[in-house]
């Protein structure tokens, strides 16, 4: 793939993910629309589905909070790159930003400033559980970023002890971070990592199972807790608080436990591109 | 639903009650954190402010740039609680209303109490949806800021809730 191809790709993604609500987060509301029976509960359901609608027919973003653009580049099997390909993906998101009259959300955090498209955060990591290279853009408003939590509990933390800390983490967040909810759970590594797989589990398939059995009875069993504390969408009270619980786990040091907590808006958005055969 | 007209004044927004759908339509100013923070800067310094705020209503938004052909771009609330710090000073400038999203806190109910005032939610995240609700965006100062900066919006048919009436009364309290 040439590097023009590769913006040109970059700058649809960033498109996508901005204007077309996913489509397992559109199922989701769908079906939580059909479900509520809280009258001004579906009344602001109707009128995230409506904004849904016209984001994609009028080509305006979802959200004008088009968050801190957050890129996921994994680099698979059979694949060669250079830093220059990164810089060129970097700089990819940054002109589709510009191009569609997303937001300029990025600033200095002391001085503050003017906003720019600067300030993209990027993942990179080596996976050989895929072939190629796989680009996911995630724009992440920071209503729901600001209601982040991590916890670093004692190894003989029981279950119900990080469940109260996840359900707590959402009482939080309340009316302010746009519920319906995506809760993302990281559980394991280091401090940082556990926040990291939070943020990673809401790019999985939000009405997929988790692979993990242990974890995807967890998750079900999480989302009926949540949605029993009836917070509602917009927060003014009804059936659905959350439209799904993700979570991931991997190992971490016999001391601790760390548990990380991401939540997302109703309007998760984001889009992902393979390229299988890349030659760059 | 009520439809409601800009201007209002205190004897109009007084018959507003907490959880009441309204349809608000009207001349707005949007301002957000940074805005707020330079506000607040010049009347501490006793500096006249780029724009008079007596009986009008401010939006707490930060739109996207605007699009070829359209009026504004994706255009919805931001977390209303950040600005609540800054809320007793500019209400003492003469300000009616607020819009935004989300809870405030409880000193937040007991000033719109204090001042008569009113403070509305919009639908979160619904930024598109609402920008086909906006006949008009011009800027008015803070240029500088991007799109922090302090615009006037002509808005029709806003879809509202009252969320904290002019008797303290907060949609989101718990009894």
């Amino acid at each position: 793939m040439h590097r023009l191809m590769l913006t040109k790709e970059i700058e649809r993604l960033v498109r996508d993910a901005n204007f077309s609500l996913r489509k397992d987060v559109l199922r989701l509301l769908k079906r939580a629309y059909i479900e509520e029976n809280n009258k001004r509960a579906k009344n602001a359901l109707g009128l995230i589905l409506d904004n849904a609608r016209i984001a994609k027919k009028e080509k305006l973003a979802i959200c004008q909070d088009t968050g801190l653009p957050i890129v996921f580049i994994e680099i698979g099997r059979g694949i060669k790159i250079s830093s220059r390909v990164i810089a060129t993906i970097k700089k990819s998101i940054e002109s589709g930003y510009k191009k569609n009259y997303l937001r300029a959300s990025g600033v200095e955090p002391l001085n503050r400033g003017r906003p720019s498209y600067k300030g993209i955060i990027s993942h990179i990591e080596f996976s050989d559980r895929i072939k190629g290279l796989r680009i996911t853009v995630l724009p992440k408003g920071f209503g729901s970023e600001n209601k982040s939590q991590l916890k670093m509990f004692n190894p003989t933390a029981g279950l119900e002890e990080i469940e109260g800390f996840i359900l707590d983490s959402v009482k939080k967040a309340g009316p302010d971070a746009c519920p319906p909810f995506v809760v993302g759970v990281g559980i394991g590594g280091t401090s940082d990592v556990a926040l990291l797989l939070a943020k990673k589990a809401l790019l999985e398939k939000l009405d997929g199972p988790n692979p993990d059995r242990f974890l995807n009875r967890w998750q079900s069993k999480l989302l009926k807790k949540i949605n029993s504390l009836k917070i509602g969408p917009m927060g003014l009270g009804g059936k659905v608080t959350c439209l799904a619980v993700k979570m991931k786990k991997i190992p971490t040091h016999i001391a601790g436990l760390p548990v990380g907590v991401n939540i997302s808006c109703h309007a998760l958005r984001s889009a992902s591109l393979h390229i299988q055969d890349a030659k760059f | 639903m009520t439809r409601l007209q800009i201007p209002l004044t205190k004897n109009k927004i007084a018959t507003l009650k907490a959880g009441q759908q309204v349809l608000l339509s009207g001349s707005i100013f949007t301002a957000r954190d940074q805005a707020h923070k330079r506000l607040v800067r010049f009347l501490r310094k006793n500096k006249k402010l780029p724009l008079e705020l007596k009986n009008k209503i401010i939006y707490y938004c930060g739109p996207t740039a605007t699009p070829k052909g359209k009026v504004i771009g994706s255009c919805g609330p931001t977390t209303s609680s950040r600005m609540d710090v800054f809320v007793e000073v500019i209400m003492k400038e003469g300000l009616l209303g607020m819009i935004g999203k989300g809870r405030r806190a409880k000193h937040v109910r007991d000033i719109i109490k204090k001042y008569r005032g009113v403070y509305f939610i919009a639908p979160g995240g619904c930024g598109a949806l609402l920008a086909t609700r906006v006949v008009m965006k011009k800027i008015v100062c803070f240029k500088d800021l991007g799109p922090e900066a302090i615009c006037e919006l002509e808005i029709k048919d806003f879809p509202l809730i009252v969320g904290i009436d002019t008797h303290g009364k907060d949609i989101y309290a718990q009894p």
